[in-house]
């Protein structure tokens, strides 16, 4: 029981820190339709950031706006190539993924991983602190909990201002944003900017409850929340009243108690990415006979494109 | 004096002067189209325009929009200079409805969220609230006047309308706010005939009540002599046909026929 309870923490946990990149792949992927591979390299630049600041004895919530901010540069980078340079989606986010690497091991000093054991996070002061105090072991997931619905709730929120609701035009009719007198470039960088500044911001909240920075965190990153997204949509999409973010987030879940599950049959934790794409292929073809089904109106979709 | 006071209005409002294009230079696939082409549309003016597949039309309104750059001349709109100018930039003074259903209005999004979106063109897009409740109603007394229902229907995301009821949403949308020109591309051609109909109406009723100067492209004759006052019919980038005011309306659907099939015989078709 003790270690169904601990494993429970685990996935819930992580769940929820990784859930934060989650609906950050949601806007780039589903909101704009843009397939944005620099993910494996902004995740880990939110955690060597995280590591760097934090070791230098800044505050930990600050190490997290900061992250934000690198990610949304990467993005904004990868945004540019696209745009300015025309080079395709999936090539503008490998070279941007490439280069972050370099970047991760200036941040890092070199170093493959980072700890930076007993210093203020997120998780250990404040308020985590205090609930780590009362309620031990689940005191972490209720604050991975609390960060990633204030980041859903913010993200809803701006999905319904007028930039945001531009901002999801540009995914279905970038004719449309054209129409309405706006560059559907600025609003996809703008999104890749939001999405990858979630992502890194996630690594960041993981590297602060880890007190570890990873460099090599960042592969089967997309793979992950991709399959979060997809999973969440084709397992809770018709419930009416979910939001996409939120299915996004719970999908997180399911996709990590997958993993998990499979960890606890005693499976090699080599074969871990491997299975991350398999459990990825899994979903898609179910999802696709699961819509399959379900949807009427052919509003087409190449699903080919992923 | 008297000149002075009505020279502004006589000056037309679009000005496309010596326009060369020509797509693929230099290849096998190389296409002229046109040399030398000039065009003037005047001020309030509806004009209908005409022709064989390949003659031009799409081109001439795609280098109006900007969805193509001109290779050498020049397009004026009132007064300014706009042969530089992005699309989205001359998007805040031209509006467009597309032949294709889907390319005027966002499949995603509500029939409110898109109004809301047209009723801000050319302004600022930050995080104001995307809808502004108090804007609806005017929403629905637009909608209303398209007798289509959609008034009530402000909620439902506008990839399950009907394409004519996205074509009438998109004549509504590229309208809203003030424009100097309107160019609609065989907006019609996707529609069954009642809706195709039902469009025009709307259309002419659209164009005379806000009273603005408009381009149609049609394949539909009838329609093409029915509406508007000036007719063009193009041929292999040039005009071969202009009719303005009462030669136009004089004009028998039986010649205009027989000019086309003349032009479409040279053609092969
Ligand atoms: N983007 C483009 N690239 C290459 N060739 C083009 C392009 N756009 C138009 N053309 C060529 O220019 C010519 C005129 O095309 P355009 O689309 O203007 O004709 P149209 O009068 O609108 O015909 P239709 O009645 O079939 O719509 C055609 O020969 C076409 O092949
Ligand atoms: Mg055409």
């Amino acid at each position: 029981m003790d270690i169904f309870l601990g494993l429970l923490q685990v996935i819930l946990r992580e769940g929820f820190i990784y859930g934060i990149m989650a609906v950050g792949v949601y806007i780039t992927y589903k909101v704009l339709d843009f397939p944005d591979l620099t993910v494996d390299g902004s995740f880990p630049l939110g955690m060597c950031t995280a590591a760097a600041l934090i070791s230098a004895g800044v505050n930990p919530w600050l190490a997290c706006l900061v992250s934000f901010a690198a990610g949304a540069a990467a993005g904004a980078v990868t945004g540019l190539l696209h745009v300015k340079l025309h080079i395709t989606d999936l090539l503008s986010g490998i070279l941007v993924m490439t280069a972050l690497y370099s970047v991760n091991m200036v941040i890092t000093m070199d170093r493959g991983v980072v700890p930076f054991y007993d210093l203020p996070t997120i998780f250990n002061s404040g308020l985590g602190g205090a609930l780590h105090t009362t309620l031990d072991q689940w005191g972490w997931v209720l604050m991975a909990l609390i960060v990633c619905m204030v980041v859903k709730l913010l993200v809803d929120l701006y999905l319904k201002t007028r930039s945001g609701l531009l901002l999801r035009a540009s995914g279905s009719n970038a004719q449309f944003v054209i129409s309405q007198g706006k560059n559907p470039g600025t609003m996809k960088i703008l999104g890749l900017m939001i999405g990858n500044g979630l992502t890194a911001l996630s690594g960041c909240v993981l590297a602060q409850q880890k007190e570890s920075a990873d460099i090599a965190s960042g592969t089967g990153m997309v793979v992950m929340s991709l399959a979060a997204v997809i999973i969440g949509e084709a397992v809770l999409g018709r419930v009416k009243w979910m939001k996409p973010t939120l299915t996004a987030i719970i999908g997180m879940i399911l996709y990590r108690t997958c993993l998990t599950a499979a960890m606890q049959m005693g499976m090699d934790t080599n074969y871990l990415k491997m299975l991350m794409s398999i459990i990825f292929v899994a979903a898609l073809v179910a999802s696709r006979a699961a819509s399959g089904r379900g949807k009427h109106n052919g509003t087409a979709v190449d699903r080919t494109r992923i | 004096m008297a000149q002075q006071l009505t020279a502004p209005a006589s000056e037309p409002l679009v000005r496309m002067e010596h326009i060369d294009k020509t797509f693929n230079a230099g290849s096998v696939n190389e296409v002229v189209l046109f040399q030398d082409f000039n065009l003037q549309i005047a001020r309030g003016s509806f004009v209908t325009v005409v022709g064989s597949n390949g003659s031009g039309k799409t081109t001439i309104l795609n280098l109006l929009c900007g969805s193509l750059p001109v290779d050498s001349g020049s397009i004026y709109m009132n007064h300014r200079d706009i042969t530089k100018m992005k699309e989205y930039e001359r998007s805040r003074f031209v509006g467009r409805v597309f032949q294709d259903p889907a390319a005027g209005t966002c499949p995603s999004l509500t029939i409110l969220e898109n109004m809301a979106l047209a009723d801000k063109k050319g302004g600022h897009f930050l995080l104001q609230p995307g809808v502004e409740r108090k804007r609806t109603a005017y929403y629905q007394e637009q909608l209303s006047q398209l007798h289509m229902g959609l008034e009530d229907k402000l909620g439902i995301q506008v990839g399950s309308l009907s394409g004519g009821q996205r074509q009438a949403l998109a004549l509504l949308i590229a309208t809203m706010t003030p424009i100097e020109l309107l160019i609609l591309d065989e907006h019609t051609a996707a529609l069954d005939p009642r809706s195709s109909e039902t469009v025009m109406q709307i259309t002419r009723h659209v164009v005379e009540e806000k009273k603005i100067t408009a381009l149609m492209v049609t394949h539909n004759l009838k329609f093409a002599a029915d509406y508007g006052d000036r007719l063009i019919m193009m041929h292999r980038g040039q005009m071969v046909l202009d009719m303005v005011g009462a030669e136009k309306d004089n004009l028998e659907i039986r010649s205009l026929t027989d000019k086309f099939n003349e032009i479409s015989i040279e053609d092969g078709n």
